[in-house]
């Protein structure tokens, strides 16, 4: 680089044509403050150096006796209390020890460090979007068609990435949302897989029941109940579905997907343990309390000629919390 | 020999250029900087407990039958997740003490950090220039939650399947994606296909985590290049800082106050039981338990799940679940605010023309005071309705009463709570010593028999600040003779204590 001021030292020139900022060599030579150890400054923090030394030390030693307790605890196979105890003793006591010897036993202070302000001077922002500017103008406006072709090698990967990898992630939902294993027909059948008959089942009794090719199944997880012997009609449409007062709801809460685990006798009322959602059985588990929006779906029951309790069809409408998919009914 | 180490690093690091402004860097003193502390050693605790879990958990969904130590669950069918973790609590040495201090230590984690955040907060330290590291802390907090969440998931017990339920519910609201971001996650619809586990393992053990340390090492080095805030006192100015420097007397305050982190963790976990899996059972979609609640800091997400009416948007073809408003809207409207609160509040007052270092005390800035104590008061209200039925149960009042009392008072807590911290703050501000530590009076009697009351000694470490700060970057150190000490080699004065 040519020497264009003429003075003879050479000048760091960055691509802008301007010369780099001279900045002080590191270490300087500053101004410098003489003090003496016997400043106020210096003198310990404690008012009392031997006592603070004594407690440190009484700390120390009984951060010994903490650990080589751990280590006994452990090799004796002490327990999980005696390890925490004397884990806990050492612990604490070092913690104790190394904290009262920084606070009570070193330079009382104040100290101070300057602060330059965040805020840059015009100067560097000039210098460095000069740089930047510069030689990104020449690296990529000459050759902007390499920028653009650049730019879509990267959109593809990205969409690529997004694309197969994000969506091998898991099956799409498709319709499997709306349906259950509930089919025409379906056993209602306990978790022991045994096939629920009339006679299984108590006046004023309850229970877990799944279609019989789905025991255990987390959607078709449906309560069975039999508040009592005649036949229930919950609302206009539904005057089948509960013969003989065995009447059956999904068992997924339509808030938020718990299990409504709790039946109320006295109330005919079903609650959802999670979040306190009460459904009232006799008006088809409408929601009567709580943050529940919807009814628990209806299971269509019937009784057939052997006296087994089976469904007359899956459930009509989804079971569960709801989904942007799921459409406007209620 | 330590010497030529050091000469060998130094001459192939440069350690000793820049790195004597490490050893300079001044901490001021002031008890509230210990929050964010607090959450950097739970951290560190977290990351050491953790990996002597990893060595003992099974991450499968797979059945097994149990046939461990523990009698009561002898031949129950189990996953290998719960039976691992059971395992590792009964069968391994310290396994118990390990799995309680992971838990404890997520719990201070958090905690932690919304009581830093609360610290920066009401003192304004999220100030220009310091907004950026202001939504970087903000994000480490939702990691934070985000990963105990995962972790408390982790064990497949009863308790925490139920949440795994609730959180694919949450998910599976959200508008337009909500389905796909919930099958995408959990491998399929609800329970999924054992990839529940396997899949919330590897985020909770390596993916957070990672991400947490790079935010973590931003904050930090955010820290370093912007120094600390302090407090109005004497000596310290918006260019300077004043406390102690790194080393020694930093150092060792902190290295200290890490042990103590670890201590208390070690003491809650080995006297306070937390998360008693076994006592729970393994998970089964069918089944439930009562008074189920997620660890404290979901509580406001399950409060706020509790206490919202029972709507849901609904128009031709398509919905918005009522699980939406609570678990999706409520916090990210939150830490939407969070983030964009230092802009905020910059442009309702006017001051993001300059740079602040100097702390505001809480009663200097009322309003905002209030509005911080008002917002907070509705969380917590959130916090507490999470244990509507408890509640109910313990006072044996009706569910009814209990959650129409918290849907009130969560309109009407904030409301109230502003005005009383707006006046509170205005007559701390016209209390000019409240707060002050207060020295003693001495009653002295005088040879003539007169008396009369004269200061006590003030407390040590409180003389400092009256003194005059030193600068680090410019002290020469001086013998006693008065003779400049050579770096190094001095000898300490005989009367030097």
């Amino acid at each position: 680089m040519s020497d264009e001021h003429g003075n003879g030292v050479p000048v760091n020139l960055s691509p802008g044509g301007r010369p780099l900022e001279q900045r002080a060599p590191h270490g300087a030579p500053e101004q410098r403050v003489q003090v003496d150890l016997s400043a106020p400054q210096f003198q310990v923090a404690a008012k009392n150096p031997k006592r603070a030394e004594r407690t440190t030390l009484v700390l120390f030693l009984l951060a010994l006796v903490g650990f080589a307790g751990f280590g006994a605890a452990y090799t004796q196979n002490a327990g999980d209390f005696w390890l925490g105890i004397s884990m806990a003793l050492g612990m604490l006591m070092f913690g104790l020890g190394v904290a009262s010897w920084g606070m009570f036993l070193m330079p009382r202070g104040p100290f101070e460090e300057p602060r330059a302000p965040m805020q840059t001077t015009p100067d560097e922002k000039r210098l460095f979007l000069g740089d930047f500017e510069s030689r990104g103008k020449v690296a990529i406006e000459r050759r902007g068609f390499l920028a653009k072709a650049m730019g879509a090698a990267a959109a593809v990967l990205g969409i690529v990435a997004a694309f197969p990898l994000i969506r091998s992630l898991g099956p799409l939902p498709k319709k499997s949302l709306y349906t259950t294993k509930w089919r025409k027909g379906s056993y209602v059948t306990d978790i022991n897989n045994r096939r629920m008959k009339v006679s299984d089942l108590d006046v004023g009794s309850f229970v877990t029941v799944f279609p019989q090719d789905d025991v255990g199944g987390a959607i078709s997880q449906t309560v069975l109940l039999h508040p009592q012997t005649t036949d229930i009609v919950t609302m206009k449409g539904r005057e089948t579905w509960a013969p003989q007062g065995f009447i059956a709801f999904s068992k997924v809460c339509t808030h938020a997907g718990c299990p409504v685990g709790l039946y109320e006798q006295a109330t005919e009322q079903l609650l959802c343990p999670c979040h306190q959602s009460l459904f009232d059985i006799y008006a088809g588990a409408e929601p009567v309390f709580g943050p529940a929006p919807r009814p628990l779906p209806q299971l269509p029951l019937y009784i057939d000629s052997r006296g087994y309790i089976r469904a007359q069809a899956g459930y009509d409408e989804p079971v569960g919390p709801g989904f942007w998919e799921r459409g406007g009914t209620t | 020999m330590i010497d030529r180490l050091f000469n060998w690093m130094d001459d192939r690091l440069a350690i000793s250029r820049g790195g004597r402004h490490l050893l300079n860097k001044i901490f001021p003193d002031h008890w509230s900087f210990m929050l964010g502390e607090i959450a950097l050693y739970s951290f560190i605790v977290l990351l050491l407990t953790g990996i002597f879990l990893t060595l003992y958990f099974v991450p499968s969904e797979a059945t097994t039958i149990y046939h461990g130590s523990y009698r009561p669950l002898d031949g129950a069918h189990v996953s290998e997740a719960f039976a691992s973790t059971v395992n590792l609590s009964f069968a391994v040495r310290g396994g118990l003490l390990v799995r309680q201090m992971h838990h404890w230590a997520a719990n201070i984690f958090v905690g932690s950090i919304v009581v830093h955040m609360l610290r920066v907060f009401f003192t304004g330290a999220f100030r220009r220039p310091r907004e950026v590291n202001w939504i970087i802390g903000a994000n480490l907090l939702i990691l934070a939650i985000f990963n105990g969440f995962l972790g408390y998931s982790l064990p497949d017990d009863l308790v925490s399947g139920t949440g795994i339920r609730i959180a694919f519910s949450i998910l599976e609201s959200v508008p337009i994606v909500g389905s796909y971001l919930a099958f995408f996650l959990f491998g399929g619809l609800y329970p999924g296909n054992g990839a529940i586990i396997p899949r919330f393992f590897i985020i909770h053990v390596l993916i957070l985590p990672l991400i947490i340390l790079g935010l973590l090492g931003a904050h930090l080095g955010l820290l370093v290049r912007h120094k600390h805030t302090q407090f109005k006192q004497p000596g310290a100015r918006e260019d300077n800082v004043v406390g102690t420097p790194l080393w020694p007397t930093f150092m060792t305050k902190t290295l200290g106050f890490f042990f103590l982190t670890t201590g208390v963790t070690a003491l809650l976990g080995a006297l306070v039981q937390i998360n008693p899996i076994w006592q729970y059972g393994q998970y089964y979609p069918w089944k439930v338990s009562y008074a189920v609640q997620p660890d404290w800091y979901m509580g406001w997400l399950d409060g706020a799940l509790r206490v919202m009416p029972s709507w849901e948007i609904h128009f031709p073809g398509h919905m918005i679940p009522n699980a939406f408003f609570p678990g999706v809207l409520l916090p990210g409207v939150t830490f939407t605010v969070i983030m964009l609160w230092p802009f905020l509040e910059a442009k309702l007052t006017g001051e993001n023309v300059r740079e602040h270092h100097l702390l505001d005390r809480p009663r200097d800035r009322p309003v905002r005071t209030a509005t911080g104590a008002a917002v907070f008061a509705f969380y917590f209200v959130l916090f507490g309705a999470s244990s509507t039925d408890v509640l109910a149960n313990y006072l044996s009042i009706t569910l009814n009463t209990v959650l129409w009392s918290f849907r009130i008072a969560a309109i009407v807590v904030p409301i109230v709570v502003w005005p009383i911290a707006y006046k509170i703050c205005k007559e701390l501000q016209g209390t000019p010593n409240a707060g002050k530590r207060k020295v003693h009076n001495i009653v002295v009697r005088d040879a003539d028999g007169g008396y009369r009351t004269i200061p006590a000694e003030e407390y040590p470490g409180y003389v400092g600040a009256e003194l005059e700060p030193l600068d680090v970057e410019k002290i020469e150190v001086l013998t006693a003779a008065g003779k400049v000490v050579e770096p190094g080699v001095y000898e300490i004065p005989r009367d030097y204590r």
